[in-house]
């Protein structure tokens, strides 16, 4: 093989202008860190609810529940951000597809909403089965002293199935790191997506994914570092894993 | 009757469409008394104290506590558990929250007290059951007789008109269950009015007023706790006792 090493190449000017070739990786970093905070979030926030609704006596209401977790968690992440991206705007009425492409970063915010929606079922499967894991009558004993089912959920259910699901949820944090680099096939430009641009631009394919890897690990063990603390914070004396 | 606490009349109630768990449960429970419900297991007795506070549904009858219909349309159940104190047999203190905090917590979030007034009366409360050096430990760190005075204070913390007890030793350590007895027969002398769902009939001998006897779903009897360890007259009531007496 007659590859031609050049590691200085992240200093050199890129060919987009106003910048080196680092540069390009710490804007696809940026954009990989914003589209996976704000996706976390809303997996979190629509995870934490649909869990809570798969756990809930009503039939109808677990039903509705499990339909939008089939749904997002059996269709390929790729297909989802794909009909997001380019399905979704020509089935909405004219006006609005015609809105939706017009919208400057708009493989932004599909990747924001994609992901998120694809994480939450994972996340709502996770806390389902740990509001499952709870003894039962620490429902009753909640009810017994006149919390209603909101407070129970909020103030004795809630706090201790977050505390059973921690470990698998740092998993699923990091997968939405790793995951928001499908995003660039709808031309987001994340840190995988500049990656291929400098191999292109400079046919330095071996630096610039090795870059693109360790930038990845790195941010992925800071963050399993970060849920460490948090398991540690939050565990309460006497009880779960030691 | 208006120091009648807990009344079921001809309480029925199902499990599915066949199996009936409860047979025509009627039963009085007045200001002050402490009824002791016993009877071999699956006979029902944790399922009726359970319905009581409207933690397990009934589908014929009544059951009427200080005055709320529990079937009436609209009612505040939440509101009516607050008044009624709840222990259970695996205690189900809140394993996140120290033992002060569980003591606080209902009484900040549901009567709305606030908060130096509740912790002075779970202090209090405390102190009462002997636990004031665990204050700020957490449930997993006690032992189980410990966690049931904390439920029991837990309970009382909320100044509940009536207690209910659903085999609240069964699950303790045979050296741990006086200490939990002698915390129910102080407030039993202090005059709560209690339901009892227990196998300990030493307990029933000291403190209960009335001894009442279930079997396979059905109160085959109800007496006044003499009559009923003198000469209980029912022949699987005799058998029962003349089995868990015998140790």
């Amino acid at each position: 093989m007659n590859y031609h090493w050049n590691w200085g190449i992240f200093w050199d000017a890129s060919p987009e202008g106003g910048g080196t070739y680092a540069d390009m990786l710490v804007s696809g970093l940026r954009i990989t860190l914003a589209v996976s905070v704000l996706a976390w979030v809303i997996a979190l926030g629509m995870g934490s609810a649909v869990g809570v609704l798969r756990s809930l006596p009503n039939p109808w209401l677990r039903r509705l529940a499990n339909t939008y977790i089939e749904l997002l968690r059996n269709v390929p992440l790729l297909v989802q951000l794909f009909l997001w991206y380019f399905v979704l705007p020509e089935v909405v009425p004219e006006a609005w597809g015609d809105w939706l492409k017009s919208l400057r970063d708009a493989p932004f915010y599909t990747a924001v909403i994609g992901l998120g929606l694809f994480m939450s079922a994972r996340v709502a499967v996770q806390i389902a089965t740990g509001i499952a894991a709870l003894p039962r009558g620490q429902m009753a004993a909640g009810l017994a002293l006149g919390f209603t089912l909101p407070q129970t959920y909020r103030y004795v259910i809630l706090p201790n199935a977050f505390r059973v699901v921690l470990p698998p949820l740092t998993s699923e944090t990091i997968n939405t790191i790793k995951n928001s680099s499908v995003a660039l096939t709808i031309g987001l430009a994340e840190l995988t997506a500049r990656a291929r641009a400098i191999q292109e631009f400079s046919f330095q394919v071996f630096e610039a994914f090795t870059a693109a890897t360790l930038i990845y690990l790195a941010i992925n063990t800071i963050a399993t570092v970060l849920m460490r603390l948090l398991e540690r914070r939050m565990r309460v004396p006497g009880y779960g894993a030691k | 009757m208006t120091d009648t606490i807990i009344a079921l009349e001809h309480v029925d109630k199902w499990y599915g469409p066949s199996f009936q768990v409860l047979k025509d449960c009627t039963l009085a429970v007045p200001k002050g008394e402490v009824v002791v419900v016993c009877g071999p297991s699956g006979s029902g007795k944790s399922t009726l104290i359970k319905c009581v506070n409207a933690l397990e549904p009934f589908q014929k009858g009544e059951i009427v506590v200080d005055g709320i219909r529990l079937h009436e349309k609209g009612v505040n159940l939440p509101k009516l558990r607050a008044r009624v104190g709840m222990v259970f047999q695996h205690f189900e203190l809140f394993p996140h929250l120290s033992v002060l905090e569980n003591l606080d917590l209902a009484q900040i979030k549901v009567l709305g007290r606030g908060k130096q007034a509740a912790r002075a009366k779970s202090v209090a409360l405390l102190q009462r059951v002997e636990l004031s050096a665990h204050a700020d430990k957490f449930p997993g760190q006690l032992s189980g007789g410990q966690q049931q005075r904390v439920a029991i204070a837990r309970a009382l913390a909320m100044d509940p008109v009536v207690m209910l007890f659903d085999e609240p030793t069964s699950a303790l350590d045979p050296e741990m269950v006086s200490e939990v007895l002698d915390v129910m027969v102080q407030l039993a002398q202090e005059g709560m009015t209690m339901m009892v769902v227990t196998h300990e009939m030493g307990f029933a001998r000291k403190v209960a007023h009335r001894v009442v006897f279930m079997d396979r779903g059905e109160i085959v009897v109800d007496a006044r706790k003499d009559a009923f360890f003198g000469d209980v007259g029912n022949e699987r009531a005799k058998q029962f006792l003349s089995k868990i007496l015998q140790h």
